[in-house]
């Protein structure tokens, strides 16, 4: 189950010719799809295109309808295999996934696919992950398209562009055998916009017609001498058929006079922000209509000399709006203008920062240097430098307010591994560990600090494979998610280890859902999922590839045991991998799956439990060891209303699921007896009700017996 | 280069998206930052306007700092160009739900004096750094909530996690309420109560949460100053009231004439020391707790307003209340205790409440309970005290409402009356009587650095290896003070020492303090 549901804005994807569709970009982007005859959509779920997957999944049933294959591929590499579907049959194919990292993933399938050509078109959604907010390395996707051939469209974030790029996608892609990536940025994604739809087509030829009517042609396979034919055929025939049809159909677009002696050429994704600037200057109006002309590449790869060239003649200078670091689109241009001939001045990077995300403040400063430079165009005031006003007095408030990197959620079941893992750090010293792409990532913050590097989605243990020597007897310790686990780690991670006898520890950190991402379900997965296979335990999968030494941990929360099964990896005489399966449900899905079934048995009068922390401040001495150890957003401090009180206590607020992490840790630390759990158990059974009735009267009367011998001092307010 | 004459048809050069209402909310992931922006999109469309919302959802459950953006213009019949991401110093409402939010708003130069209205609930989550410092780690909120104003055009703060908790419901309907209470956006209030209706989950509890807010943000407005929840006072004196046997009411009687005896700075103090001792174990050990005092008070001076025994009244109950397994026991299984727990937790009428204590003693804390000989007898042993150890340790559920689990605990509590005779208090008093004596010493020479040194004592706390790391903080600090005596700047040193011992918890700032006064 999806961290978000969908079930209810999918309905909008049924919508007829002439509607106005009003929702989020990816929402979209899925409407687009149909409208244009898709014969078969995959993907890999990732930031900011997960809820794009989330999107496909909660619409299986209209898919289904149209006759659309729908899969959650593997990986990234299986979705973007998944296009050669579309090789030798005219169907049309999407896949999706986040770029840069699962661009990385595809890249071997995506530079066999563009080698061979497609018949049917082809689309690569890529969701950009850059920028604010992103959690990745910061890379282009245009390298890919450069050195694939695949082309690049980035349309202007608002929906009618992206639905339109969609359509063009899969026309351009056709017209010229070749696949297409469409790339939408971080914001994009979430935009929430409108759009007027078209009716949804069903495919002309669906996968099933294809399945009867087996095809195979030589020539786009890639093996030699085709594969040298495929080289010299992108650059005759594929990349002319291209450029002809971006200009035929003005895949581009121009805004604004051209008659100017300035111009700015920018990306698609950047329109946005470019008019805000102009906006801003008072060089553009509030609906876009602008005085600078503008070249917009809706289409970023391959660049249409033409066109540009067209746009840069008689103009004294252009400036490249391009986000990002290399310039490949200015070194193009740059190239294109001294070949041509034509003496327009090229800015780009310059004006603009070299690299980083560009911001409104960016891009007011750097347009607006531009337009001093090389023109008057700004009147007045807007000629200056742009200076920006006086800023409140920020040093002393850099000092007070701390930093918030995201973390573990309240209750989270990973949480407690790490407890474990510095618990046992602490008494056999430091060791090497490896991360992993997924949540078990936000170890690396405080108040853990483990961790060292993370190298990709299913590499943590492989990232420490270098470390396996008999020099030694200390172990390195890895950690991998079960989503990066099914992702590629068993064969890369796992099964490197095995192969390669590595001596070290290994934890899958089981969750039962690709948590990082939004909770899609995994083979792995415990949840009854009526499209797909899952429950297949990572345990059986570990064995499978001859791992001798596994240990499943059922309930992460339990630190005493997590600390000791991996004190025993660590220290064990067995050789080769040790592997440690830590399973507890994602809280956050947990939650979100059981709350409502409690609340209803609740109200149905059925016995339920509910179970909270607390913490007896009068034990609390203060020292807050329990939050080195746990960083649970509801575990916090509390000042007393103690004069004999100097450092506030722990606190529990009413957050607290009950995960029972500060009790488990304050026993296995040896912490202190502060914590306490409390059931509430709502509509108890007869006999409990007497049973109680019996207790309290006896503790009672021991409490009260007590009292009446104690000398009772109150406050009296 | 020739310059072109047509620029003259560009305008003036105003800012041309003055029609634009510019929203960022900066929010903590998972406190429902995204129902806020539907709901703010949804009444900008209901008020005929057009609207685009974005947001960077990655994190926005995880607890991490979260912003949404949102931008509104009256609708002229033509799609109007927003931006998809707020700039530094072009927002007109910044929407913060919590006040360093608020603070980091500022900070990245999105709140602005010439045109922002910051709406800010004063409430603070703690972030994970603040709370691991084994002292204080709180940040002031009083240096960021003073700066909002004058950072802001307009500043609406007030604690608006309470309000929504005081009505039921979540921040995201309070927000609300502060926003359409600031008048910062032209829309009348009952399109806003509209858009809460239509959201359809939770409506009346949001529609309460929304009026109480909307109320607060338009009183707190007029008044022109933040209403903010202000750290802890120092509280006027508190009053005790007695009861109990008619013998021991007596000796409570003659023991607060005692304390009226004090000098006045110091009587609350002691009081409060009192109450503790006596509570922890009986009256004569508070008697014994006065006679510390007037040992204190009889080296003390007027000329200091008393510092030395007010800071002794305060330590050292503090160190006569030890926590050792008899004060827990005693205090899990009080009266007060159970029904303290029944009032945080709340449960339902015709629900049952079950408690169950995580505790993990150690041999250790049964030989502090054990008669001082044997305890002794049984440390020197190591092999006696693993042996036992090993059948000790280990993590125990108490289920204090089950007889057996109250039982237990209870009789462990019912050893107070033998609690002089046993090792544990053998121990800690001798460490009161020379960390005392070490300051009365002190006193003559430099009266503040016997405070320091009394104020020392705070390391003192935690169980187990927290307890013994806090022990070894506390010998570290004052063992520089063979170094600093008779420096004029002594007490000072000592201070930053035990300042820079809170810090963390192994001590590496207390070792880098250490060097330097090494060097001194």
């Amino acid at each position: 189950m999806a961290e978000r549901s969908f079930v209810k804005e999918v309905e909008k994807l049924r919508a007829c010719e002439g509607e106005v569709f009003r929702g989020e970009g990816i929402l979209a982007i899925t409407k687009a799809l149909l409208e244009n005859g898709v014969g078969y959509v995959g993907g890999y779920q990732g930031s900011p295109i997960s809820h794009l997957m989330d999107v496909l999944a909660d619409a299986q049933d209209i898919l289904g309808e149209l006759g659309v294959h729908y899969e959650a591929s593997a990986s990234e590499a299986a979705a973007a295999a998944m296009l050669a579907a579309s090789v030798h049959y005219p169907i049309r194919g999407a896949v999706t996934f986040k770029s840069t990292v699962g661009t990385n993933v595809a890249s071997d399938a995506l530079a066999n696919l563009s080698s061979g050509g497609v018949t049917g078109g082809s689309l690569v959604i890529v969701g950009e992950d850059y920028g604010e907010g992103s959690s990745i390395m910061q890379e282009r996707s245009h390298a890919f398209a450069m050195k694939s051939q695949i082309w690049l469209l980035d349309p202007r974030p608002n929906l009618p562009s992206i639905v339109k790029a969609v359509g063009d996608g899969f026309e351009l892609s056709e017209a010229s055998n070749t696949p297409v990536m469409l790339q939408v940025r971080i914001r994009s994604c979430h935009v929430h916009g409108e759009f007027t739809t078209k009716d949804n087509v069903r495919p002309s030829m669906t996968v099933a017609d294809a399945l009867e009517n087996p095809r195979r042609d030589l020539n786009r396979i890639v093996l030699p001498p085709a594969s040298f034919l495929h080289e010299q055929e992108k650059v005759t025939k594929r990349l002319p058929a291209a450029l002809n049809y971006i200009q035929k159909h003005k895949l581009n677009e121009l805004f604004g006079p051209q008659d100017r002696k300035v111009g700015i050429v920018l990306q698609g994704g950047m329109y946005n922000g470019v008019i805000r600037a102009l906006q801003r200057l008072g060089l553009a109006d509030i609906n876009g209509e602008t005085q600078i002309p503008l070249y917009v590449m809706n289409v970023t790869y391959p660049l249409v000399p033409a066109e540009l060239m067209d746009f840069c003649r008689g103009k004294d200078a252009v400036l490249v709006v391009e986000e990002g670091y290399p310039d490949y689109l200015e070194q193009a241009i740059g190239a294109m203008l001294q070949k041509e001939g034509v003496n327009t001045k090229l800015e780009g990077k310059g004006p603009f920062p070299e690299a980083g995300e560009y911001t409104g403040q960016v891009m007011l400063d750097s347009i607006q240097t531009f337009l001093a430079t090389h023109s008057d165009a700004l009147p007045g005031k807007g000629r200056a430098p742009n200076t920006p006003g006086p800023l409140p007095d920020v040093e002393q408030l850099k000092e007070v307010v701390p930093m918030r990197p995201p973390g573990f959620c309240v209750g989270c079941p990973e949480r407690p591994i790490f407890a474990a893992t510095k618990l046992v750090e602490e008494e056999l010293g430091p060791h090497h560990i490896a991360s992993d792409i997924g949540c078990h990532l936000f170890s690396i913050m405080p108040p853990f600090g483990i961790g060292s590097t993370t190298m990709g989605y299913g590499l943590g243990p492989a990232s420490a494979s270098a470390f396996n020597t008999n020099e030694t007897d200390r172990r390195s310790i890895s950690f991998i998610g079960d989503g990066g686990f099914w992702h590629n780690g068993l064969t890369t991670s796992i099964g490197n280890a095995v192969f390669n006898q590595n001596d070290g520890v290994i934890v899958v950190v089981d969750n039962y859902y690709s948590a990082a991402t939004g909770g899609q379900d995994i083979l792995s997965s415990r949840a009854n999922n009526k499209s797909k296979s899952t429950k297949h335990p990572i345990t059986e999968a570990v064995k499978g590839v001859g791992v001798k030494w596994v240990r499943q941990i059922d309930r992460t929360y339990d630190v005493t045991q997590m600390q000791s099964v991996l004190k025993e990896a660590l220290t064990t005489d067995v050789k080769g991998p040790k592997v440690i399966v830590a399973s507890s449900e994602c809280m956050l899905n947990r939650q979100r799956r059981e709350k409502p079934i409690i609340n209803q048995a609740v109200k149905e009068q059925k016995r339920v439990v509910k179970t909270r922390f607390g913490v007896d401040e009068d034990v609390c001495t203060g020292d807050h060891a329990c939050m080195r150890l746990s960083g649970c957003p509801s575990l916090t401090v509390k000042e007393l209303d103690d004069p004999l009180r100097d450092d506030p206590v722990a606190h529990i607020d009413q957050n607290c699921v009950g995960c029972g992490n500060c009790g488990e840790v304050a026993d296995a630390a040896i912490l202190c007896p502060s914590f306490y759990q409390a059931d509430t158990i709502h509509n108890p059974s007869k006999s409990e009700r007497f049973f109680r009735k019996i207790r309290d009267r006896i503790i009672s009367a021991l409490q009260n017996w007590r009292e009446r011998r104690t000398l009772i001092i109150e406050e009296v307010s | 280069m020739e310059i072109d004459t047509q620029w003259q048809a560009l305008g003036t050069g105003e800012d041309a998206t003055r029609t634009i209402t510019k929203i960022a909310i900066f929010a903590v992931g998972g406190q429902g930052g995204g129902v806020l922006t539907d709901w703010i999109v949804n009444l900008a469309e209901a008020n005929g306007y057009k609207a685009q919302s974005t947001s960077v959802a990655g994190v926005a459950q995880r607890t991490g700092a979260t912003i949404y953006y949102v931008e509104m213009a009256p609708d002229n019949g033509k799609a109007p160009v927003f931006s998809l991401s707020p700039s530094q110093g072009d927002v007109d409402i910044v929407i913060c739900a919590e006040l360093m939010e608020a603070g980091r708003a500022v900070i990245r130069g999105f709140v602005t004096a010439d045109k922002t209205t910051l709406i800010a609930s004063s409430h603070r989550i703690l972030a994970v750094s603040e709370k691991i410092v084994p002292g204080k780690g709180e940040q002031d909120s009083n240096t960021v909530l003073s700066r909002l104003g004058s950072a802001s055009q307009k500043l609406v703060a007030f604690n608006m996690e309470d309000v929504a908790a005081e009505n039921g419901s979540v921040i995201s309907s309070s927000l609300f309420g502060a926003l359409a209470g600031s008048g910062a956006l032209p829309f009348p209030k009952n399109t806003y109560e509209e858009t809460i209706r239509k959201g359809g989950k939770g409506v009346n509890a949001s529609l309460a949460s929304f009026n109480a807010s909307f109320d607060h943000a338009q009183s707190a407005g007029a008044a022109g100053s933040p209403v903010a929840k202000r750290p802890e006072q120092p509280q006027p004196a508190t009053k005790f009231s007695a009861r109990g046997p008619a013998r021991k009411l007596a000796a409570w009687q003659l023991l607060l004439s005692r304390i009226e005896a004090l000098p006045e700075q110091t009587c609350d103090m002691a009081l409060a020391g009192l109450r503790k001792t006596v509570e922890f174990q009986d009256l004569e050990y508070g008697e014994e707790y006065l006679n510390h005092l007037e040992i204190v008070l009889a080296s003390d001076t007027e000329n200091e307003s008393w510092e030395l025994t007010r800071t002794a009244a305060k330590y050292i109950a503090n160190a006569m209340c030890y926590d050792d397994t008899i004060r827990v026991a005693d205090i899990k299984t009080q009266k007060t205790r159970f029904q303290r727990v029944h009032r945080e937790v709340g449960p339902a009428a015709g629900s049952q409440l079950e408690l169950t204590e995580y505790l993990h003693p150690r041999m250790e804390e049964i030989c502090g309970t054990l008669p001082t000989r044997l305890g002794r007898w049984i440390e020197a042993r190591p092999a006696v005290f693993n042996w036992l150890d090993r059948r000790v340790n280990k993590g125990r559920r108490i289920r204090t409402r089950s007889i057996r689990g109250f039982l237990s605990l209870w009789l462990i509590s019912s050893l107070k009356p033998w609690r002089r005779s046993f090792l544990r208090h053998h121990i800690e008093t001798d460490h009161l009587q020379s960390w005392r004596d070490l300051a009365l010493k002190t006193v003559h020479s430099d009266y503040q650095l016997a405070v320091e040194i009394l104020k020392c004592r705070r390391l003192i706390k935690g169980y187990s290896d927290t307890h013994i790391r806090g022990h070894s903080k506390f010998d570290r600090v004052l063992s520089s003070l063979a170094l600093l005596k008779g420096r004029t700047d002594a007490s000072d040193w000592l201070r930053r020492l035990r300042e820079a011992a809170l810090l963390d918890e192994k001590g590496d700032a207390l070792e880098g303090a250490l060097k330097t006064v090494q060097t001194l």
